[in-house]
Formats: C-alpha cells, structure tokens, sequence
C-alpha cells in the first residue's frame, strides 16, 4: 500500500513539475532581477553620454520651451487643434489632476491627504505665464512639484499645457470668445458638440 | 488435475476490468481538476512583496489612474513597474517617515532597484502585447479584475490558454469603448454584445481566423 501511494505522489508531482520547463526560459522579462550586476538589476542604464539614434533633442524650443535668450517661449513648437487639445485633457486628468485638481485649482486628493497645497491655474501669475513656462515646469518641477520628465513624453507635456490654457480661459470666456456656431447652438439651449475623441495614440 | 482459480475468480476479473476503467476515469478527473484549480494557476493567490503596496488605497482611495505609474500600458508590450521615482512623487511629503516605507526610501537613496514579486506572470512562450489590448477596448479590469478593490494584488483570473481564448474567440462579449478602458468603476451594458459588434468592427478587431492561430500568441 505505501508502495503504491509513494507512485501515485511521485506521479502527481511529476505531472504538476513538468509544465515550468518551458515557462521560464533562460531570458531576462522586462525589469527582472538579476544577480550579474551589484544593483540587483538586469536593465542597464545607458553609458553616459549615449544619443541613441534619432534622439539627439537638439530642437530646444521643442525640448526646452526656452528661446535662444533663454527665456520661456510664448508659443507652441506645433500646432494645436481640438485633436491635441483632448490628449491633453486625458493625459492632465491622469497626471496632473492627483495635486492640481481636474479643474485646476491645486486642491487634487494628493493635497486633500496632506501634500504640500499645488498651485491654482487660475492665479494672475499663472495666467499671464508664458506657454513655455509651464512646459519647463513639467520637464523640471518646481519647488516641492518633482519633475515629470520620465513619466510624460515631449509632445503630451505641450498638450498638457495647451489644456491648461483652456482650463484658465473657462473661468474668464464670455460669449464673445465662442465661435458663432457654438454661439448659436448655446443661444437655442442645445449642448455642445463634441469634438472627435481619439484619447490613444 | 485440479483448477487453479477458483469459480469466484471470475467475478473478480469482471470487476478489475470496471475498476480498472473507474482508476483511468478517476485520475482523468484529478488531472484536470488539478490544471485549472488555483493551486496551479496561482490565482487569487497573494505574493508576498517587499512593501504591503495596496492598490485599493492608491486607485479606488486616492483615484489615481493605472497610466500614472504603468505609464509605458499604452505604447509597448509590458505595462512598466513604476521605478522608485514614482513613489518618492508622492511620498517625499506622504507618510515621508512611515516605517513601512523604508524600503522605498533606502531604494530612492542608494540607487537600488525594488525588488517587486511579480503577480501575472504568463509562460515564456506566450507573445502578449499590452497596447494592443488596450487600444482595442480590453479593459484593464476585464482581466485583472476590480483592482481598485485589492488590498493586495493578486492575480483575478486563470489566465490559461482557454480563458484567453474565450476572448479571442468573442471579443464582442468583452470590449468596451476606448475612453472606458482605464475606467475602474465601468460597467458593462445591458447590449454589450451588440455594443462589442460596433466596436468590433470600429476598432478594426481581426476576425475569428486570425485571432485564434497559433502563431498570434506563439511566436
């Protein structure tokens, strides 16, 4: 009896062992530790000084929103439509909106549980802020606000910014701002048209 | 010459040949039961983690967006684990002397990496692109589950061969509009299938041949 139960162990446990041969292959996954290097980690950082090809982000009106005299430009590196407009409603509402709120007033529940009161975008400062000033901000933080360089590409932090301009002008527009298409449409009480939504890219 | 069996022989062989079918029938059963049950597939199985990291409290409590941290879900295969940075964001001000986050601050301070157990963790021999599921309408709760509500992660589905599958073969009884995606608290329709169909064919979802070869996920 013993004899034949240690077979029927040996048989179960061979059946369950033999399905992670292949499961883990002899590779590093994405981000998988390793004991080759003394951080602990099988993703090396670039030697310094590396321009990987393509990426040499010597456009510095792009890249810094800074002018050849170094102040922050006035302007955005390209244009802005209703397209860019919503990617950059989506990508504040997750990035932004956690300290400044999804309307800008700096009181987002990361504030609301005890971090350091953000900025209202609605302030005069701010308001009268050049556009590339609020694109150095989110490239290199300001004051207690960390830097979102990694976490939000180039184009979306000008995105960000184009709708942070429109947050500011929703306190201010009258109907003198509207276009007359809009205009009429409010007129007759008949809600906004919505522009075409395409949040991912 | 005597007989070597006696006459009750024969009721014993006819039984074996019954006993014998119920054992294969019967460890049939127990194979199966075993591949899908939770102790092989690992699901809803806690993993223990250098921090107990709650995601109940970041997304359902604080409203966090998954894109906040898994910042890379929509533009490449794997969703990112956030690098310690990310914590520090927040938790240079938050609970910046907690002692449950020292490991987390020891890791910002010497540049070490942390050590994050991973929970969904598909066989090497499986292709499986998260931006392409995304992008698609597959919401991130279709297949990790309401997230927002786990104290600690785990994993909230089988994710065997015939669960993904199960979409492959009917989309439409899975997909929801694009801006719905990371949207915790979405509920399905009362007409998701014929909303599934629209977005289907919206989305451009290949059809059944295509989503079902091998080659889709082995490659």
């Amino acid at each position: 009896m013993g004899r034949w139960t240690a077979a029927l162990g040996v048989l179960l446990l061979t059946a369950a062992g033999c399905r992670q041969d292949m499961h883990d292959a002899p590779r590093y996954d994405p981000l998988e530790a390793s004991d080759l290097f003394t951080n602990g980690s099988s993703v090396r950082p670039l030697v310094p000084g590396t321009v990987p090809r393509g990426q040499l982000n010597d456009d510095a009106f792009l890249h810094t929103g800074k002018g050849p005299d170094g102040l922050p430009v006035t302007a955005f590196p390209f244009a802005i439509t209703h397209v860019e407009l919503d990617r950059g409603q989506d990508r504040y509402n997750v990035y932004c909106a956690p300290c400044h709120g999804r309307t800008g007033e700096g009181n987002g529940m990361v504030v609301q549980r005890g971090y350091r009161q953000a900025q209202s975008m609605h302030i005069d400062r701010l308001k009268l802020a050049p556009v590339g000033y609020f694109y150095d901000v989110i490239t290199n933080g300001f004051g207690v606000m960390p830097d979102y360089r990694t976490q939000i590409p180039v184009e979306d932090r000008w995105k960000i910014v184009a709708y942070v301009r429109a947050l500011q002008l929703s306190r201010t527009a009258t109907t003198a701002d509207m276009p007359a298409d809009a205009l009429a449409r409010l007129l007759k009480g008949e809600p906004a048209a919505k522009a075409p939504v395409e949040i991912h890219r | 010459m005597s007989q070597i069996f006696p006459k009750s022989a024969n009721a014993a062989v006819r039984s074996s040949l019954f006993a014998v079918l119920t054992l294969v029938l019967f460890l049939g059963w127990v194979g199966f039961t075993l591949m899908r049950s939770s102790w092989l597939t690992k699901q809803s199985e806690y993993v223990e983690q250098p921090i107990q990291f709650s995601h109940a409290h970041h997304v359902g409590g604080i409203g966090l967006d998954c894109r906040y941290c898994h910042t890379s879900v929509e533009k490449s295969s794997f969703a990112g684990i956030p690098p310690t940075k990310t914590c520090i964001n927040c938790h240079s001000q938050i609970w910046a002397t907690a002692p449950i986050l020292e490991p987390v601050r020891a890791s910002f301070r010497d540049d070490t990496p942390m050590k994050w157990k991973r929970v969904t963790d598909l066989p090497d021999f499986v292709y499986f692109n998260h931006q392409i599921h995304v992008k698609q309408g597959v919401g991130c709760a279709t297949c990790h589950g309401p997230v927002d509500k786990m104290p600690l992660i785990t994993q909230a589905t089988s994710m065997q061969m015939e669960w993904c599958l199960a979409c492959h073969r009917e989309p439409e009884k899975f997909l929801r509009p694009r801006a719905e995606v990371f949207n915790m608290a979405y509920e399905a329709p009362a007409n998701q299938i014929e909303l599934g169909l629209r977005l289907k064919k919206e989305y451009n979802v290949a059809g059944i041949e295509h989503m079902t070869s091998c080659s889709v996920c082995h490659r």
